[in-house]
């Protein structure tokens, strides 16, 4: 499926280049980074890119170009973990909601709504104010609005699987709910999921980003992407040091963004035709 | 009627989830180690037992968690919102005073949103899979990856410092007076004392943060028109139109386009609630006085019955909101049909 994306669909296999060069980076930045992404050089201070600082220093000397570099872990941690997580407990919660039926389906549906109805940052935003600003607040923080949408698709993908035969058949034969939900009904169902996570991703960086911005993320001095664009834009003149960092997201999620356009025309049967 | 009674009924869902919501925020806010008392007295006073105990019973935090929602949720229904905090004023009036400013900004988005995300659309849906359509694509799919914090510095730095051709952060520029507030929108309120100067300084104004704020929804749009109008063009009766000698404009702009757009009016809906949202982050950067920057602020200082005011106004806009997208949507699609 992938090969012959990749030949029907340009942008699909730019997506892929994108995001396959930023998890390299990932992997292998704390190697080969020139500098350390915490190190001071108070000589250096907003120097302009260079042969020695490809993307120049910032306020404090250090080496943007490593702190881009490294921060790539990060986000690409924090969005995987995000998605990772909502998903499970979208799955759960849509499996039990779906499985269930009649009043209990009616009333966690409409729990969801509830979560779904909130502006999703300012609600991200109140959870980090309140647990106080740390990586893994943020995280819980995302995880808690970006459930809502696995459940929903989990309960009608549910719906729809528990109709089937052979779950009948499976329950005439004495299996236990646990059993046939683990064995036949999350099988049948995780692809979407699945699709959903990979169509999500970009959205999950950008939210990320989003809230260490607004300083709601790691506290410096932390290589992460949004935090380094907002202290670039106390120093407006030296361009470079809200640039790198932004453009680090933005190919990012970019990437993430033309591999899940890639998948949902691939998937849907209408389009599939034209492309 | 089938109509009448489902918006019956979802305005009547729609005071449940306003609880709800309340509900919602005030369990995160209270029921989290933050400490308001912390956030708002400096260490003097904190040091000091009587002014803290004068504090909470100000603001009612000696009371017992389910008393304070109640109390809460006594002023709530008779229109009250509480007293904010840090501002020391009632939040509806702080609501009141900062939502026209948010709503002109999004409005003009969402226009940015719709003209351009459904004409690149049409666009790149004529020309599927040249390079037009690549380009487009490739420009819809900026829109939604782009993080909005960072394009406004980049605009801000290249049309404002660089080439200086739009004026800097804020509503008007410092020199000129602010309207009398009729309807709170600078705009519409320079145009009613017959002030063209000004109107066309508030315009300039809208620009840079309007086009961030819309970019996303942009983006979504321009997806939607591109996959609907391809799916239309598909269909047999513009194969009769086709066959029948009509030209291509004719066939699109008179049989298909209309049919396309139906799809289009759920996301411009889903995009205005976004748009509400994305404004936290754009009005910081562009110094507008509106309700995102005020959500910050009260966000950063546990301003728990402002922020609760702010989840409310946002959430019942994006809930009406969505009742009139459906509305709309069964009545321009006759096959929908109200359940």
């Amino acid at each position: 499926m992938i090969r012959r994306l990749i030949k029907q669909n340009r942008l699909f296999a730019i997506g892929l280049t994108l995001c396959a060069i930023w998890l390299i980076i990932a992997v292998i930045a704390p190697y080969v980074v020139p500098y350390d992404p915490l190190y001071q050089d108070l000589t250096a201070r907003f120097s302009s890119p260079s042969a020695e600082h490809w993307f120049g220093t910032d306020a404090l000397g250090r080496d943007i170009f490593s702190r881009v570099m490294t921060g790539s872990r990060i986000s690409i941690g924090a969005g995987l973990l995000t998605i990772v997580f909502a998903a499970a407990v979208g799955v759960i919660y849509g499996g039990i909601s779906g499985y269930a039926g009649g009043l209990i389906d009616e009333l966690m549906m409409r729990g969801s709504e509830l979560v779904q109805s909130f502006p999703t940052i300012i609600l991200a935003m109140v959870i980090c104010a309140a647990l106080g600003p740390s990586l893994y607040n943020a995280l819980i923080a995302m995880v808690v609005v970006w459930w809502p949408n696995y459940a929903r698709v989990m309960r009608s993908m549910v719906i729809q699987v528990k109709s089937n035969e052979y779950v009948e058949a499976s329950k005439s034969l004495g299996a236990s709910r646990f059993r046939i939900f683990f064995k036949e009904i999350l099988p049948n169902s995780i692809g979407s999921i699945v699709v959903l996570g990979t169509v999500d991703f970009g959205n999950a960086i950008l939210l990320f980003a989003g809230l260490s911005y607004l300083g709601l993320g790691s506290p410096p001095p932390t290589p992460e992407w949004g935090l380094m664009v907002s202290e670039g834009s106390d120093y407006f003149q030296h361009w470079w040091m809200a640039s790198f960092p932004g453009l680090g997201i933005l190919t990012m999620s970019m990437g993430a963004n033309f591999i899940g356009d890639g998948v949902r025309d691939f998937l849907d049967p209408k389009l599939r035709k034209e492309l | 009627m089938d109509m009448l009674k489902y918006v019956v009924r979802r305005l009547f869902f729609l005071f449940f989830l306003m609880i709800g919501i309340s509900l919602v925020v005030f369990l995160i806010s209270h029921a989290v180690p933050s400490d308001p008392v912390v956030a708002n007295l400096s260490q003097r006073n904190l040091d000091n037992e009587e002014m803290v105990a004068a504090f909470k019973e100000k603001w009612g935090l000696d009371q017992p968690l389910y008393k304070q929602y109640l109390i809460y949720l006594k002023g709530l229904l008779q229109g009250d919102l509480g007293i904010s905090i840090r501002t020391q004023r009632n939040v509806i009036d702080d609501l009141k005073l900062y939502f026209p400013a948010t709503i002109e900004l999004s409005l003009f988005g969402i226009v940015f949103a719709v003209i351009f995300g459904m004409l690149f659309g049409v666009i790149s849906a004529i020309k599927r899979n040249t390079v037009v359509d690549q380009i487009l694509r490739g420009v819809s799919v900026f829109g939604v990856s782009v993080p909005s914090f960072w394009l406004a510095l980049i605009l801000l730095y290249i049309f404002y410092l660089v080439l200086g051709i739009v004026p800097g952060p804020g509503r008007i520029s410092t020199h000129l007076a602010a309207p009398m507030a009729v309807t709170g929108f600078y705009t519409i309120d320079a145009l009613i004392m017959g002030d063209w100067p000004l109107f066309w300084d508030a315009v300039r104004h809208l620009l840079l943060p309007g086009a961030c704020l819309g970019m996303f929804t942009m983006g979504l749009i321009t997806r939607t028109t591109r996959s609907s109008l391809l799916e239309v063009l598909s269909m047999d009766y513009i194969r009769t139109a086709r066959s029948k000698g009509l030209r291509e404009k004719a066939v699109i702009v008179g049989h298909a386009l209309g049919n396309a757009l139906i799809p289009v009016i759920t996301v411009i809906g889903v995009g205005f609630g976004n748009l509400l949202g994305g404004m936290v982050l754009v009005e910081t950067i562009f110094a507008w006085p509106g309700i995102g920057q005020y959500a910050f602020q009260a966000a950063k200082m546990l301003d728990f019955p402002a922020i609760v005011g702010v989840a409310l106004l946002i959430s019942l806009n994006y809930v009406v909101l969505n009742l009139i997208v459906d509305v709309l949507y069964g009545a321009l699609d006759p096959r929908v049909r109200y359940r």
